[in-house]
């Protein structure tokens, strides 16, 4: 896949989000991969917010908003019925928040994984739910401020594991992907939708107002994650785990920490210890190094 | 089992949201663009479009937010952000 074979076809534009926001390139660079033939369900989360504002839409492209808990219902369904009327060529994908799948949605989503329909799930991660004012969720990292758990103190659970949760429904495709690596994750887009079943597709996406970070600097947010060992750039086919991207210069956490004002409460020594873990999980090759 | 839904399931009645009036601040092309298109592809509001005879991008200000990736992520510094004149804006 290069730049220049790409769609030029603008399927998601101009949307309420926040200036600078990763969450609204994840969506418009899923929907230049999969065109115009296919149906997007959205749970309550940022970008069903910034995109329902009768008679107005950044859709070019049917969508449905569900209800929190449903995605991965809503998903199955239509995807059953798409098979009932044999338009299985028609895409099905659902873009849900963190805190839509790791928390609320996630007996929703692991049930659609087990009715072995074909979609695609993505799970675009800002670390918590944003869009009602940053309350931490299974996806916030340990370390970080949000509203419900404000500086001094922080979040102290690391961040679940979504990647193996969904291996272990022995989903036949899943990926992390990052929105600064914009072919890496439209490349696992396209496998996704080549895949006659369930999958499922966890893409970080730095978001501005809610991690302390100046708009423009989005991009180089994600890519200091990544490259600090914080985000790893996986596959999942068929059970066997693939790097498909190994960061050619290694940064610090402490300089991804420093970036943004969420982690600004944590000492030399907690951000050591949190480095530390990260190169114990790499070492040891696990799919996310988020913190231990 | 037969097809009832003809063709691509989207005809794209929407109305359009253009949120350009969000920022008072725009892209504007200063310096050489080697066309390389890291601006068009990380532009989240789909704001900018390639200009291929003249291999270079264009920057729809009624679209645009001013968020500034584009002008942090060209490799050659080429965009630089400017305040449109006044029948420019959005
Ligand atoms: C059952 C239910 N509980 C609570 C809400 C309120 N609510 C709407 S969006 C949202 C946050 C969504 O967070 P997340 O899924 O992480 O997506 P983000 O906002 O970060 O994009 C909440 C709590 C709701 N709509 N439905
Ligand atoms: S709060 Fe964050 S995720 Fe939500 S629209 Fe704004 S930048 Fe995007
Ligand atoms: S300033 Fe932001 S919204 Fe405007 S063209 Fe550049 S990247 Fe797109
Ligand atoms: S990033 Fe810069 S050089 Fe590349 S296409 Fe955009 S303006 Fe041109």
């Amino acid at each position: 896949m290069k730049l220049k074979e790409i769609s030029r076809e603008e399927l998601f534009r101009s949307s309420y989000g926040c200036a600078g926001c990763a969450a609204v390139l994840a969506v418009r660079l899923t929907l230049k991969v999969l065109g115009r033939n296919c149906v997007c369900v959205v749970p309550a989360n940022c970008i069903s917010t910034v995109s329902c504002y009768y008679p107005q839409t950044p859709f070019f492209v049917p969508m449905t908003v569900m209800a929190f808990a449903a995605t991965g219902a809503a998903l199955s369904g239509i995807s059953a019925g798409f098979r009932r009327r044999g338009r299985e060529d028609i895409s099905v994908v659902g873009f849900s928040g963190d805190g839509g799948t790791a928390d609320i949605g996630i007996q929703s989503l692991s049930g659609a994984i087990d009715g072995g329909y074909k979609f695609i799930y993505i799970c675009y991660d800002n670390e918590a739910y944003m869009n009602t004012g940053i309350q931490r969720s299974g996806l916030t990292p340990y370390g970080a401020t949000t509203t419900t758990t404000p500086a001094p103190c922080f979040e102290t659970e690391s961040k679940k594991d979504m990647l193996r949760i969904v291996a272990a429904h022995d989903i036949p495709y899943a990926a992390t992907a990052c929105t600064s690596y914009p072919l890496d994750f439209m490349q696992k887009v396209a496998r996704a939708n080549r895949v006659n079943g369930p999958t499922y597709i966890h893409v970080l996406a730095p978001c501005p107002t809610g991690w302390g970070f100046a708009p423009d600097r989005a991009i180089e947010l994600g890519r200091m994650a990544v490259e600090s060992g914080f985000w790893r750039l996986v596959e999942l086919e068929n059970g066997k785990l693939r790097t498909t991207h190994k960061p050619s210069r290694r940064r610090s956490v402490a300089e991804y920490f420093a970036a943004q004002t969420r982690f600004r409460q944590l000492s030399p020594e907690q951000i050591e210890e949190i480095q530390r873990n990260i190169d114990r999980r790499q070492a040891a090759g696990q799919a996310f190094s988020a913190t231990g | 089992m037969k097809k009832s839904i003809p063709g691509p399931v989207s005809r794209a009645g929407n109305i359009p949201t253009r949120m350009g009036s969000w920022s008072t601040i725009k892209p504007v092309l200063k310096g050489k663009c080697n066309f390389c298109l890291l601006c068009w592809i990380f532009c989240p509001e789909g704001a900018i479009s390639q200009d291929e005879g003249h291999r270079q991008v264009l920057f729809n200000n009624e679209e645009c937010k001013g968020c500034g990736i584009c002008v942090r992520e060209c490799p050659t510094g080429a965009i630089e952000m400017a305040e449109p004149e006044q029948g420019e804006r959005p």
